[in-house]
């Protein structure tokens, strides 16, 4: 029984950063109907910001005042942030502020990385606080107390500041109709700026505060972003009763899952979270949705044509030019093209369920890495010939995309994303904790190709003859009554449902088609690397793949292709920069302000402009 | 003559509110029936109830006799109902022709085909029934930019795509100007004689009621208070009083709460 209390205890003062995070992503969320992805990079800084103040200031005093003064500096850098990278694409079409902030996340790692150094940095002990105290018997760090207490207060504080301040009014009227209060007379771009200055400041307060319990380190960023959307969903987007529940909920859970369950800590949370969302789908205290809400912004897509004499030219020319690669360039080219002809089959695979199904996926990366480990397992454990694991794994990638898609296609827009990562995040954690089947974070090696594919320039050709016909087929399909039917689902649902059109069920087979396009991939890069490790299931992976779609134009048919081989060329460009993710983030930023039709719709409008292409439909 | 789609008893209550309250009628075949009433009398959830949108209380609705009420909006369709929307519901990246295209593969069950091109099916088909609503001039253009009136005869040829047997529309010229108003009744008239289908619609606009319908149902705070022709419900005092605010309808209630 005391060692019963004390674990709550532990659970409930861990439970404190993890609140302030996700309370802060949520009340952006609310008002700004952004997911800003960048919040963990500014809990990151919080926690840099505040270890340098400590050493800086001294004593108690010190102590409490860098926390307050870190969560200020990440406020001032949350407000910059959203003036200088989200103002600019607030019109800009639906999720692709996401972009924007995937950008913010990559230069917020490297100018940590230049300020702070690669180092962890161990976090100083809270001056007066530094011992335990004895709790029925049990001990308990007096820090974890005071944890306890302070997390109320801040509850309390914000409780105040949202039903009793003419601000909170403002943020709880904006969360339920922003239009209205714009009509009322608010000026939004700066309610907008304060609520994100807030929402950054408490993320940057929840950094500071951890710093004794978890210190600062580079990838504290993206290790936080999944609990918090967790706890953001579990609890209902924009509530902030249901984050401060969810925290806690999550945070003794895993108290007690690190106790009795060691090896499922992080599968468990994901657990909860579809538990949750199967029974309440949106989250415990949030409410429904309005369909629509997240409608297409910008321009409505124009209809799809077959490719014009001029496109399909330019792809043969460039099909050509591979098929002769192996006579002219060097294995190096080859082993690059290789990886990027993979990389341009699992876009276009994503590109396929976001642009033509509507279906924003944020966990793409579950089929592409659960196609390779698939392969993988039945190699090291079954000795399967490579040629019948190969086959068998964009298979299973398939089923477990039709597993996946029939649970979150119960709900639609965010909630939707955000169950679609959570999913494969367990695949992730799965993965990634169960050591030893999986090999863990040692990964599995030796999976490599039959006999007759081991040479290089073999297996550049079977890529390039499989890629392309995935990639062809994917565009076929999207010109086929099937490719119609899923779009009529996302333009207009009801009219879908009115004429005959399950829509429910031409979804679910688009993201099954898409997971065995995305598995497809994972297998030819599996062989083709002869390992595989879990980073290939990460959210940094489904990110690429995200940021390559939007990139190279979600409204148009090459989008994914296109986003795909110029991404790829760009890695290989900036990779021989120490900073080059300072630079791929600013770009990405860059391209988001600048072309938020993304690379092909961009090129076309420019065609269109000095009368290259007719302008249609006029 | 026997009615082609019949409701029984219908009923809908939100909490305490009866939206629509023990309707029962008969569209009989090739007729055009009007539902009137004033805001909130209920014609709209009426409406929802008979295409599956919304669950009734209680009742029940028959389409050729077969109880067709619990199933869903597509199954209904598929029983050959077809219906438009108050606002209209185009997919808006698609061409014009291309929308009723749609329609037609779902009637021939081949929206799961992978192999064909979608635009090369059932062209001939989408193009007549185009011409039938005057659009075929415009079949290449892109939905996204087209008028409101146009986007209304667009849906009028998607919900004969399936050569319903019931065709249902709701405030089918709300929107429009009243020139495209008349024309569109006319046009809905004329469809009526042409493809022997029978059209139930709700309008507001009276002048389009009274020059089309062959006869006019009126719903008060979901109840049906009268029904006849034009010339029946133009000089029916009930009638009068909810449309002019002459008083209350119901004697127990005071008239000040209607305005």
């Amino acid at each position: 029984m005391e060692f019963f209390i004390a674990q709550i205890l532990t659970g409930l003062a861990n439970a404190s950063s993890l609140f302030l995070v996700a309370c802060g992503l949520s009340l952006i969320f609310g008002v700004t109907r952004i997911v800003n992805f960048a919040h963990g990079s500014l809990y990151m800084i919080g926690a840099y910001t505040g270890y340098t103040l400590m050493q800086v200031l001294p004593g108690a005093i010190g102590f409490w005042a860098a926390i307050i003064l870190a969560g200020l500096v990440v406020g001032i850098v949350g407000v910059l942030i959203e003036i200088l990278v989200l103002r600019p694409v607030y019109r800009a079409p639906e999720l692709f502020q996401l972009v924007a902030t995937f950008g913010v996340i990559l230069v917020i790692q490297d100018l940590a990385l230049m300020i702070w150094g690669p180092q962890d940095l161990l976090g100083p002990r809270a001056p007066g606080l530094r011992g335990v105290v004895r709790i029925l018997g049990e001990p308990i760090p007096k820090y974890d107390i005071a944890l306890l207490i302070i997390t109320p207060i801040i509850a309390l504080a914000l409780w105040y500041l949202m039903t009793q301040t003419r601000m909170g009014v403002l943020v709880r009227a904006a969360t339920q109709d922003r239009e209205m209060v714009g009509a009322l007379g608010v000026n939004q771009a700066w309610l907008f700026t304060g609520v994100f200055a807030l929402g950054s400041a408490l993320a940057g307060l929840g950094g500071a505060l951890q710093l004794p319990k978890g210190g600062a380190d580079l990838l504290m960023d993206f290790n936080i972003l999944a609990p918090v959307f967790v706890v953001v969903v579990i609890g209902g987007m924009g509530s902030l009763p249901g984050a401060y529940l969810a925290a806690i909920i999550i945070s003794v859970l895993n108290v007690f899952g690190v106790t009795y369950l060691p090896q499922s800590t992080l599968v468990l949370m994901f657990v909860v979270m579809i538990v949750v969302l199967m029974i309440r789908p949106y989250g415990l205290f949030g409410r429904e949705e309005v369909a629509g809400e997240h409608g297409q912004v910008g321009e409505p897509e124009r209809p799809i044509k077959p490719a014009s004499s001029v496109m399909r030219g330019i792809v043969v020319v460039l099909l050509i030019g591979f098929v002769f690669l192996p006579l002219g360039g060097s294995s190096y080219s080859l082993v690059f093209v290789t990886d990027m002809l993979i990389f341009c089959l699992f876009a276009a695979s994503l590109h396929f369920l976001l642009g033509t199904g509507g279906l924003v996926s944020f966990g793409h990366a579950a089929y592409f890495g659960g196609g390779a480990y698939i392969a993988a397992l039945l190699i090291t454990y079954s000795e399967t010939p490579m040629e019948i694991a190969f086959v068998l794994a964009p298979f299973g990638a398939g089923l477990t995309a039709l597993a996946i898609g029939w649970v979150c296609l119960r709900l639609t827009g965010v909630y939707f994303a955000m169950l679609t990562l959570a999913f494969a995040q367990l695949v992730w954690s799965l993965v990634f904790q169960w050591g030893s089947v999986t090999g863990g974070d040692d990964g599995l090696v030796n999976i490599w190709p039959a006999e007759w594919l081991k040479p290089t320039v073999t297996y550049f050709y079977f890529v390039l003859i499989l890629s392309v016909a995935g990639i062809l087929l994917l565009r076929h399909v999207q010109h086929s009554p099937f490719g119609f039917a899923l779009r009529a689902a996302r333009d207009s649902h009801r009219q879908a449902e009115a004429t005959g059109i399950n829509t429910r069920q031409i979804q679910l087979i688009a993201f099954g088609f898409a997971g065995f396009m995305g598995g497809l991939a994972g297998a030819m890069f599996v062989f083709s690397k002869g390992s595989v490790f879990p980073n290939e299931l990460e959210i940094a992976r489904s990110f690429d793949a995200l940021i390559v779609v939007f990139l190279g134009g979600v409204k148009t048919l090459a989008g994914g292709v296109v986003g795909a081989g110029f991404f790829k060329g760009l890695e290989e460009t900036l990779l021989r920069f120490e900073y080059w993710r300072l630079l791929m983030g600013l770009l990405i930023i860059f391209i988001v302000i600048a072309a938020p039709e993304g690379i092909v719709g961009s090129l076309r409008k420019g065609a269109e402009r000095i009368g290259l292409r007719r302008v249609e439909n006029q | 003559m026997t009615s082609v789609l019949e409701t029984k008893h219908l009923t809908k209550s939100f909490g305490a509110i009866m939206a629509v309250d023990d309707v029962s009628f008969g569209l009989k075949k090739g007729e055009l029936l009007a539902l009137i009433g004033p805001n909130g009398a209920g014609k709209s959830t009426c409406f929802n109830m008979l295409m599956g949108q919304i669950t009734e209380t209680s009742g029940e609705v028959f389409l050729e006799g077969q109880k067709i009420n619990g199933l869903l909006p597509r199954q209904i369709w598929r029983k050959g109902v077809g219906r438009t929307f108050q606002i209209t519901s185009t997919y808006s990246s698609m061409t014009v022709i291309e929308n009723v295209q749609m329609a037609l593969l779902s009637h021939h069950n081949e929206i799961l085909r992978i192999f064909s091109y979608a635009t090369l099916k059932y062209r001939e088909e989408a193009m007549a029934l185009l011409e039938m609503v005057n659009m075929a001039d415009q079949a290449d253009r892109h939905c996204a930019v087209l008028a409101y009136g146009d986007l209304k005869r667009i849906e009028l040829a998607i919900a004969l795509a399936h050569d319903p047997s019931v065709l249902l529309m709701d405030e089918p010229t709300a929107g429009m100007a009243p020139k495209e108003r008349v024309e569109l009744m006319q046009l809905t008239a004329k469809i009526v004689e042409d493809r022997d289908v029978s059209v139930l619609f709700t309008e507001h606009d009276m002048d389009v009621v009274f020059a089309n319908a062959h006869r006019i149902m009126v719903l008060n705070r979901g109840r049906l208070i009268a029904e006849g022709n034009s010339e029946d419900i133009r000089n029916n005092s009930l009638v009068q009083d909810v449309y002019l605010g002459g008083g209350s309808v119901f004697a127990n209630e005071p008239s000040a709460k209607h305005a």
